[in-house]
């Protein structure tokens, strides 16, 4: 048996397949962040309506398995008659479901994460700032976020990494994603089913080894400026 | 308006800054704060004396409201202490606070710290910020310190950073809750030259301190605290030549025997 030739035909669909991965994940690491930073900052207000509402979404969405979120978003929201209004990036329907799933779990961990670096900075670090006159969103985004960064980066990229291959569950739900394209090609070429599945964790290997390479370039340049 | 023709008549200092009246704070069962009556004039400097845990640090950081009180009012130039939200950060805007802990930002350099509140609070241009925050690490002595971080100062420079800090925000009273307790006895003096000085331009202080030359040297008066109540209030020299309470005796003399 030629590997080279074989290779040569699966790595075309591989490579379509990491490109829906790599739209997936990244757009559901944006809005995730996006979204676990609103409520990572809910969750330490004064405010006790927005800390309630924080720790209820965390306590919700953590503690559900994500295939219930797929479901409940494929399945479940077309029959509530909620669509995604738009599209990009070349993605479907089914694909804008997965990143609404995948986002709005992620969300929860991204939350927590920000907390715990939150929680690192010391308490007279948000007095001072609070005494010089600084509102409690001032205090935040000036004094409290940018030190409790550094301490964030290593538990947010484990986070991020658990996003990248929890976006393979939307291959059951009809995305052709990395995932998706192992079944076809286990289909297509059943003499090769070692080698469909090793150019695929390979791939993903790759995806998690540049997650964890910018993520200590980020703490290095971090680590100088302090 | 009527609310604060009253408030001026009905104390008898019609310069008064800053009134604690009925002032009463729990903390769980522990009543740490007693009924406490202040009135503290423009210009005046008061120190605050007592054993650990009699509440005075918990007063100082009450008129800034860095600790809510239970029952009771607060007044800072006839301005009851807002609830936490804008208005409360204004108001905290003209009260500099002064921490044990220096509380330095520490990912911002000793410059950015002393220009974050003006840029930020009060809208300031950035650059007229800059010469007036140089001007103030001159001032205080650690100008030649300006682009290092707090962390790589002595415990005397960040302290006097933190000084400077509060004064760039230009405030109507300077609240000082154990500036010098974390520091070595060398660096004590240098923290309270700053603040001899500062008395002596005329800034109204509020000093939570266990050091009695400064009580001598600046204050108008001394408070001296214990258990949450303010158990005696004159002028240093009377209270240290003749304290009246027992309490004050017994505390004066394990102090100034050693």
């Amino acid at each position: 048996m030629d590997l080279l030739p074989q290779i040569g035909e699966m790595l075309p669909r591989i490579l379509d397949g990491f490109l829906v991965t790599l739209k997936l994940t990244i757009l559901s690491l944006l809005l995730s962040t996006v979204v676990g930073a609103v409520l990572a900052s809910m969750r330490v207000s004064p405010v006790a309506p927005f800390r309630a509402f924080g720790t209820s979404y965390v306590n919700v969405f953590r503690n559900t398995p994500l295939v219930v979120m797929f479901i409940f978003v494929v399945e479940g929201l077309p029959q509530l008659g909620v669509r995604p209004r738009f599209t990009t990036l070349g993605l479907g329907y089914f694909e804008m479901y997965a990143i609404i799933a995948l986002s709005t779990y992620t969300a929860a961990f991204v939350c927590e994460a920000i907390r715990s670096g939150v929680n690192t900075v010391a308490t007279g670090q948000a007095e001072a700032a609070r005494a010089v006159g600084l509102t409690f969103g001032q205090t935040l985004t000036h004094v409290i976020l940018p030190q409790a960064f550094r301490a964030v980066v290593p538990p947010l990229v484990s986070v991020y990494i658990a996003c990248t291959k929890n976006s393979a569950i939307a291959a059951a739900f009809g995305v052709l994603e990395a995932t998706g394209q192992l079944s076809s090609l286990i289909e297509d070429f059943p003499g090769s089913v070692y080698l469909a599945f090793f150019l695929l964790a390979a791939g993903y290997m790759v995806l998690v080894f540049v997650l964890a390479g910018l993520s200590s370039l980020v703490e290095r340049r971090w680590a100088v400026s302090r | 308006m009527t609310e604060a023709a009253t408030a001026a008549t009905d104390t008898t200092d019609t310069d008064a800054l800053v009134v604690l009246t009925g002032v009463n704070k729990w903390f769980g069962d522990l009543h740490v704060l007693k009924d406490i009556n202040v009135t503290i004039g423009r210009g005046e400097v008061v120190v605050v004396i007592g054993p650990s845990g009699s509440g005075k640090s918990t007063l100082c950081r009450a008129i800034n409201r860095l600790e809510p009180i239970n029952e009771g009012e607060i007044r800072l130039d006839g301005v009851p202490l807002p609830a936490e939200g804008k208005g409360l950060a204004k108001l905290r805007a003209d009260v500099g606070m002064v921490f044990q802990s220096f509380n330095l930002f520490a990912h911002k350099t000793v410059l950015d710290n002393v220009m974050l509140g003006p840029v930020k609070v009060r809208r300031r241009n950035a650059g007229e910020v800059k010469k007036q925050a140089l001007a103030l690490l001159e001032r205080v002595g650690v100008a030649e310190q300006a682009n290092k971080y707090p962390a790589q100062l002595s415990g005397g420079q960040q302290q006097r950073v933190a000084i400077a800090r509060a004064l760039a925000m230009q405030p109507k009273v300077m609240l000082f809750d154990e500036p010098t307790s974390a520091l070595d006895p060398e660096m004590i003096k240098e923290v309270l030259d700053v603040m001899v000085e500062l008395a002596q331009e005329g800034m109204t202080m509020v000093v939570v301190t266990h050091e009695m030359g400064f009580a001598r040297t600046a204050a108008n008066r001394v408070m001296f605290m214990d258990e949450g109540k303010i158990l005696e209030e004159a002028q240093p020299q009377e209270f240290f030549t003749n304290p009246k309470t027992d309490r004050a005796k017994d505390f004066l003399g394990k102090i100034l025997t050693h």
